[in-house]
């Protein structure tokens, strides 16, 4: 048998200690005790369940609102972030009355409303390398509704090490991508990807978007993976990679298979956790940038000197649908990307700011202008999002 | 040998806005150079500074991981497709 074909049944074991269901709880699960790949047993067994999500966001939204609809007994909850405006277009687990508060109370509350027979854990943390073993042990099933690669690696390693599935998710834009890791015989995350981009190749959601209905289509396709496991049914998605497109309309499916090089689930040398960070390159990346630090001018010092009447060329390499949301009056539009071709035409003479969003790609472009010889350049610190917040509340910040 | 191959919305905004792109090539990394050549800006996106896969972009030869089939070596047909699949982490 293939890991294809294999079905993973992480609540195998117990099915002689099942809960009983009460009467309100029979009438509430009715439409699944009456089908017969869920049925009564089946229904006990999610109530049974003991189910990780790491991360109360865009994946873990949906996740949190229909394994705890679907009567998972038990959900723990790993976020230390609160809830924010830009969350609210896809994070729909938590509402505008959340606005500031924690996640997990938001989500917990969420929950309680939703199904209150289901047991709420939550885990103010980050996950890390010192904690991750702890958390996860005792769980059936961990899900990944992670935004970042060094969490995913270690919620991989830390599924390989404790021998639990690990029903994966991620998305960018308009498309994700979803599977199941670190069953007995099935591939992991690093038999996907072997290695984390360098630190900025990729775009996270925050720098580069996501449509907002997309985690809520693949958080979907994983708790419909993750109660699949738990029921012990169907065709898991393991050994393989769905791929989602909604810009497209395609789903794809890929073989996916344990690479024996992979050091965690191939060789095993993987035995403990590792640090993350330094494995996805942050560190180097932090001290680079350290390094290479670019002179710095802060929105108030520079709100200042354009009020004196200084002659600034305020130059903004945001992208042309960025700078229809807002800009800074007086900046002018040269894309990053377009800043070589343009550099015959800046005048060397002038005093030159670049800004951005948040002072990340501008810092870039200094770096190529002073390379390139000009000497009196300086980024904006903290781009127009702290332009905004230190200087003028009327450019939206976004 | 006609192949198709199949580039992520993020990449294919660097072909022409092409979702799919017809390449000719005997392997999977003629297919790959086929191409860069028509689209030069995915050449650092497509192969790394020594010209090898990245370990974070895998890439599938109809549904299989070339890198289990010789890697760019890996032989390609008339009608096959190849798709691009690079890491994302959102959540």
């Amino acid at each position: 048998m293939s890991a294809t074909d294999a079905v993973t049944d992480p609540v195998a074991t117990r099915l002689a200690e099942l809960p009983e269901l009460d009467n309100e709880e029979v009438l509430r699960y009715s439409r699944h005790l009456i089908i017969p790949e869920v049925g009564l047993e089946g229904q006990r067994r999610l109530k049974a369940s003991r189910v990780l999500l790491v991360g109360a966001g865009g994946l873990g939204s949906p996740l949190g609102l229909y394994l705890a609809a679907a009567g998972v007994g038990h959900l723990g909850l790993v976020d230390f972030d609160l809830v924010d405006l830009t969350n609210l277009h896809r994070q729909v687990i938590h509402g505008t009355k959340d606005l500031g508060r924690p996640k997990l109370d938001s989500a917990r509350d969420r929950i309680a409303d939703v199904n209150p027979h289901v047991h709420v854990e939550t885990y103010d943390t980050r996950l890390t390398s010192q904690n991750a073993l702890e958390i996860v042990r005792g769980y059936d099933v961990v899900i990944d509704g992670t935004d970042n690669f060094p969490t995913r690696y270690l919620v991989n390693d830390a599924c390989v090490l404790s021998g639990i599935p690990n029903v994966y998710g991620s998305i960018f834009r308009f498309e994700g991508q979803v599977s199941i890791f670190a069953t007995e015989n099935g591939p992991c995350y690093r038999c996907l990807f072997r290695e984390p981009p360098p630190p900025g190749l990729v775009p996270s959601c925050a720098e580069g978007g996501v449509l907002g209905v997309l985690p809520g289509l693949v958080g979907m396709l994983q708790a419909t993976e993750a109660i699949k496991l738990l029921l012990g049914i169907g065709q898991q998605l393991i050994g393989r990679l769905l791929l989602v497109d909604a810009l497209r309309a395609q789903f794809r499916t890929l073989k996916l298979q344990r690479d024996p090089e992979c050091p965690a689930c191939g060789t095993h040398e993987l035995k403990e956790l590792i640090d993350y960070e330094e494995f996805c390159g942050l560190r180097k990346a932090a001290a680079e940038a350290r390094a290479n630090a670019v002179p710095e001018i802060t929105p108030s010092e520079l709100a200042t000197r354009l009020a004196r009447g200084d002659d600034v060329d305020l130059i903004d390499v945001r992208e042309p649908h960025e700078w229809e949301i807002a800009r800074i009056p007086g900046a002018r539009l040269i894309p990053l990307g377009s800043l070589a071709e343009a550099l015959s035409t800046l005048d060397r003479t002038r005093e030159i700011v670049v800004h951005c969003k948040g002072g990340g790609r501008s810092a870039k472009a200094v770096r190529q202008l002073l390379d390139a010889g000009f000497v009196n350049v300086t980024n904006l610190a903290g781009g127009i999002t702290r332009w905004s917040d230190d200087v003028d509340p009327g450019v939206a910040k976004y | 040998m006609s192949i198709t191959v199949h580039l992520p919305n993020l990449l294919a905004r660097l072909a022409a806005d092409q979702p799919s792109i017809e390449a000719e090539g005997a392997t999977v990394g003629d297919a790959i150079d086929d191409v860069i050549n028509r689209f030069p800006a995915l050449g650092p996106r497509l192969r790394d500074e020594q010209g090898k896969q990245y370990p974070f972009v895998t890439l599938y030869l109809n549904d299989e991981d070339i890198r289990f089939q010789g890697g760019f070596a890996a032989p390609a047909s008339d009608g096959d497709e190849l798709i691009i699949v690079p890491t994302v982490a959102g959540g």
